[in-house]
């Protein structure tokens, strides 16, 4: 909502700055997000007339002028405009004056004659981008007034940023009656005069849809001059609100919808076919609006018809073909009330939002509607001429506005502050609430321009705005203490992430939108889950992995040469699940470069699956995992596993596919994991079992298979076998090369064998091992000797 | 007599000449060995008399004594000598680089989050979380929004489906909880939320915590209090101010948005409210017998305040030479 200080002024006006009355209206809730002067500083600008223009005798396009500035002699100025004319009005900047951007006004010497000012365009005002010429001022501009008065250049644009509630504040006058609640100033009442009944024909009207539309005032006016001038006051006010002049009589309704909140419409009498209906549109119907814009209607729709179509969109906007032009000499004026829940959503259904639906949908003040069409009545009469009919009147059943029960106690119990009798009286009585006073306990009635208050809340929250939210102190609370839970079976998350932070794992987050096609490329989504308006082409999806935002941010930061990248990131990843939508918390690694930052103390190494892989135990550790050659469309197909915990899937690891490095430039394979957060964060509580007093026997095997035959398939061989006494098998050795057949590789595994009452004795160890070695055969595997 | 002295004297000044152990050893032999002088003087007692005997014999054994303890220092020097030309040869370059990985680090926005949980935590808050996608009905609806309330507009939201949005506050998992639970009730929710904006001060995706206090005695003096207190601890500033302007949300009544004093003006750093009657009345909380206060807290607003940062995108642009700064 943007308004004119000065306007504002004129109803309510405070002792106060712009810059206090600014403060007062941001700590009510009423936020002042802009405060624009209309014009820059300058002085010394009157309103001139050019008396004579003679061609300066040393230069073609200069002109001498004899300009009248209001003083018994006329100025001598020189003037290069082209538009210079006898009788034209223009401002002149006298001498001494100061113009925007600092420009001093001197007497000078040009080429030869002297020059006592200068006559302005508006852009040296700085009131205009561009100007044609001076800036010729209305015929009636009198002479010699300072040009600041005269088109009133001292006055402020305020912008509001107006909350959903406070709709009684989106016209001038409400923001008065506002503003004088707040200051205690009184506020200048409303005088609107019934205008004189001059005609005997009404338009009949017929509200089809009282629910929807409880009041209409329709009336007739004739002989109205369309294209009168509209005066420049209203057009200044106008223009300060945000708002063109388009002809007087839609100005004048703009005017009064400003001054007052009331959206009017005046459509041309000599357009109309037969009365005005207020109806549900039918299925299919069409309107061609005033912004040329054709819409398809249906039975959700309100609109204004005559007895042939439909001819605007109820509250929202008019329709082509029927409202006022220049040439319209008889109008026929509507001020309606529409419900707020009937208003709701329908100009956004359209595409539209305009004044009138800002304004009916947040509610408009139905005690004033019949008010504001004699406003309107008056301003044309007065403007455009013509004669009046009388008001044609529909009503229904308005909105109630039942009284409320304030309880003084509930007041300090939800402000915690006291406020006695007298003050929540006096604050009551400056919003002009009526209300009655039983002790402690009040009944409150808001008034008809209020639609946000309803319930005792309601109530409080303007009681404590009004005696002012700074007067309420920070106090701490004062409640019962009890510790929170601290389970023991999970872990909270700041652990894992610290647990790859001290692994050289840098922390990021990105968006949990991506690109489709990289959603479908990297993560083989072909039903990623996606947004209905997306900001942009490449966030169009959600993901369903921290793949593609990892893979991102490794090339990004490649690309500004980090010879080693190593990321993490948790967060949610979205699928598709029977109409709902799976959110997953997942936390995923990429690492890339050399596996330590580059030094002197070790031989430099690539980064590759198997560190990944410690990092990924660890992770998990004390919980073992089972990494299961498996394929994923980012990955390398012989480089990538499928992660399992106590049986279950619970992540990828892998390098990234070499077509991947490629399209990505990266010069080195990137190792990738990604588990499933929920898991990570459950814990065991521990329970001690025996501590062996016993020394373990080692005893070591290395199984000479065939290179196909992978590790895990050994040790679960081994460890079926529940061979007596063995407490662990570990790999510690894999040997390819001289003294070993081709295709045959030497798995070394350490085997800890170990009783808990006694050292055990070779005849017990022996058909342990034995069991073991025998449990390989079938494996291929033989014993390397 | 002379003898003696004499043996002891010349032990004495051999032993000292030595630099070796093995040499040392060797010439210890010369007295104390089978063939040794000290020993031959010991066989020799035998032939003294009775009452000679035990007066040779303890002169004898006091010079061995004073040998014997000749010799224990000097293999001690020797070894020390030894032991100290071992260390000055191992000694190492103390001011090389350390070997093995570094240390990465967290998110500033974890960061921030983590110390805003830990205070709130202090104070007895617990943490709760909700979906990111979110159903209309948790986002709006039992916020008190309904379908095409004009508050719908001052959330540009991103839509999945008719039904289904990206949240755009953290509100909703107020009410996830409120159903889950029976006052008194302490919440933080912390969380990433979605609006539809980009640009220096806006990103489509950012963090906000929401709080909730649900109890007997709760009021909007005590929201004042305890935000207050919050920030205070956050920022490190007792001298931090906050002040509270009407606003409205629909979920809270009386609302307010929030400013905090800083570098001598005010800065908006969220919204806040005791928690509508309506509100309440969804979760089926009694709101005459109780009231709350919640208020919502931009994680990335905080973050930039605290750390200096200015282009709100920054931290999703994963740029380690950005990161790398909060490590």
């Amino acid at each position: 909502m943007k308004f004119s200080e000065n306007w504002l002024r004129t109803w309510v006006n405070p002792d106060l700055s712009s810059e206090e009355l600014g403060h007062v209206l941001t700590m009510a809730g009423l936020e002042v997000e802009a405060m624009e002067a209309v014009a820059p500083a300058f002085n010394n600008v009157v309103v001139a007339e050019v008396l004579e223009v003679v061609k300066h005798p040393n230069a073609d396009r200069l002109n001498v002028c004899q300009v009248n500035v209001g003083e018994a002699q006329p100025l001598t100025i020189v003037c290069g405009a082209a538009n210079v004319a006898v009788g034209a009005k223009v401002p002149c900047a006298r001498i001494g004056a100061v113009l925007p951007g600092n420009f001093a006004i001197k007497q000078a010497k040009v080429r030869n004659v002297e020059s006592f000012g200068m006559l302005c365009s508006a852009k040296e005002l700085g009131l205009a981008e561009e100007s044609q010429g001076l800036w010729l001022l209305p015929a009636d501009a009198p002479v010699g007034k300072a040009l600041r008065d005269y088109l009133e250049l001292d006055d402020r644009q305020f912008t509001l940023k107006l909350t959903p509630n406070r709709s009684d504040c989106s016209s001038v006058y409400g923001i008065a009656r506002e503003v004088a609640a707040l200051t205690g100033s009184s506020l200048k009442p409303l005088e609107i005069q019934t205008q004189p009944v001059s005609l005997t024909e009404q338009l009949s009207v017929n509200v089809s849809e009282p629910q929807a539309c409880p009041l209409y005032c329709g009336r007739l006016l004739r002989g109205v001059n369309a294209a009168a001038t509209t005066p420049d006051w209203m057009v200044r006010r106008l223009e300060r609100c945000g708002l063109r002049a388009i002809n007087a009589v839609v100005d004048i309704t703009n005017y009064v919808m400003l001054e007052l909140g009331q959206p009017m419409h005046a459509f041309d009498l000599a357009r109309l076919s037969g009365g005005i209906t207020v109806r549900r549109a039918r299925k299919g119907e069409t309107l061609p609006l005033l912004n040329e814009q054709t819409v398809e209607l249906d039975e959700q729709v309100l609109v204004i018809a005559d007895d042939a179509k439909a001819l605007a969109l109820a509250g929202i906007m008019g329709g082509q073909g029927s409202g006022v032009e220049r040439a319209t000499r008889d109008v026929f004026l509507e001020s309606a009330f529409f419900y707020p829940d009937e208003m709701a959503g329908k100009a956004r259904r359209f595409g539209l939002a305009t004044d009138s639906s800002f304004r009916f949908e947040r509610g408009v003040d139905f005690a004033a509607t019949k008010q504001t069409m004699e406003r309107a009545t008056q301003l044309i009469l007065e403007i455009c001429g013509g004669q009046a009919g009388a008001i044609s009147e529909v009503s229904g059943v308005l909105p109630m506005r039942p009284a409320i029960a304030l309880r003084r106690s509930r007041v300090s119990r939800v402000l915690g502050i006291e406020l006695d009798n007298n003050r929540i009286a006096a604050l009551l009585q400056r919003l002009q609430f009526q209300f009655t006073a039983n002790g402690d306990d009040y009944r409150v009635t808001p008034p008809s321009f209020r639609f946000d208050l309803s319930i005792e809340a309601d109530l409080i929250e303007e009681l404590a705005r009004l005696h002012g939210y700074d007067h309420i102190p920070a106090l701490a609370p004062q409640a019962a203490l009890r510790m929170l839970p601290y389970s023991e079976s999970s872990r909270p998350l700041p652990r894992i992430q610290q647990l790859l932070v001290a692994r050289d794992y840098q922390e990021i987050v990105s968006y949990a939108f991506v690109e489709p096609q990289l959603e479908r490329e990297l993560c083989g989504n072909e039903h990623a889950v996606a947004l209905q308006n997306p900001i942009a082409s490449n966030m169009a999806v959600m993901r369903s992995s921290l793949i593609v935002g990892l893979m991102e941010a490794l090339r990004f930061n490649l690309n500004r040469k980090q010879p080693r990248v190593r990321l993490f990131e948790t967060g949610a990843c979205f699928a598709k699940a029977d109409g709902a939508y799976l959110q997953t918390q997942r936390l995923s690694g990429i690492a890339y470069g050399a596996m330590q930052a580059e030094q002197w103390g070790s031989p430099a190494r690539i980064v590759d699956f198997y560190d990944v892989k410690a990092d990924v135990e660890a992770l998990f550790a004390p919980q073992p995992l089972r990494f299961v050659a498996a394929t994923h469309p980012a990955l390398h197909p012989g480089r990538s596993a499928r992660i399992e915990c106590s049986g279950q899937a619970v992540g990828w690891i892998g390098e990234i596919h070499p077509q991947w490095q490629q399209q990505y430039d990266i010069s080195s394979a990137a190792v990738w994991f990604e588990v499933d957060l929920d898991i990570l964060l459950q814990a065991n509580v521990p329970r001690l079992g025996e501590v062996a007093k016993f020394l373990p026997v080692r005893r070591d095997l290395a199984l000479v298979v065939d290179e196909s035959v992978s590790a895990q398939t050994l040790l679960d061989g081994m460890r079926q076998t529940a061979a007596p006494y063995v407490a662990e098998i570990a790999l510690f050795d894999v040997y390819r090369g001289k003294g070993m057949e081709q295709g045959k590789k030497s798995l070394a595994f350490r085997v800890l064998l170990q009783d808990t009452q006694k050292t055990l004795t070779e005849s017990e160890i022996e058909p342990s091992i034995a069991l073991l070695v025998d449990a390989m055969k079938k494996h291929g595997a033989q014993l390397r000797m | 007599m002379q003898e003696l002295q004499h043996i002891l004297d010349q032990a004495l000044q051999q032993f000292a000449a030595i630099n070796d152990e093995a040499e040392l050893e060797q010439v210890k032999a010369r007295y104390l060995g089978k063939e040794g002088s000290l020993t031959a003087l010991l066989k020799g007692l035998g032939k003294l008399s009775a009452e000679e005997r035990p007066a040779a014999g303890a002169r004898i054994n006091q010079v061995k004594q004073g040998i014997e303890t000749a010799l224990q220092q000097r293999r001690d020097a020797l070894q020390q000598g030894k032991l100290a030309q071992k260390l000055a040869a191992e000694a190492l370059d103390v001011t090389l680089p350390g070997r093995g990985l570094g240390c990465g680090g967290l998110h500033p926005v974890t960061r921030t989050l983590e110390r805003i949980e830990q205070l709130f935590h202090a104070l007895g808050f617990a943490i709760a979380s909700g979906p990111e996608i979110e159903r209309d009905f948790y986002n709006f609806t039992a916020l008190n929004i309904p379908e095409n309330h004009p508050a719908r507009a001052m959330h540009d939201t991103f839509y999945i489906d008719p039904q289904h949005v990206l949240r755009t506050h953290t509100s909703p998992v107020q009410i996830r909880y409120m159903e889950g639970h029976q006052p008194p009730l302490k919440i933080i929710s912390p969380g990433r939320v979605y609006r539809y904006d980009s640009d220096a001060t806006h990103s489509p995706m950012f963090h906000q915590v929401e709080g909730l206090w649900v109890d007997e005695q709760i009021s909007f003096a005590n929201l004042k209090g305890v935000v207050q207190d919050f920030l205070q601890r956050f920022f490190e500033r007792d001298d931090l101010q906050v002040r509270f302007r009407p606003s409205f949300f629909t979920f809270t009544e009386p609302s307010a948005e929030m400013d905090m004093s800083w570098n001598g003006g005010w800065l908006e750093i969220g919204g806040c409210g005791m928690v509508h009657p309506n509100v309440l009345k969804h979760v089926n909380i009694d709101s005459e017998k109780y009231l709350g206060f919640a208020f919502g807290l931009g994680v990335e607003r905080l973050a930039m305040l605290r750390y200096g940062v200015s282009d709100l995108r920054q931290f999703y642009e994963s740029d380690l030479r950005f990161l790398k700064q909060f490590n």
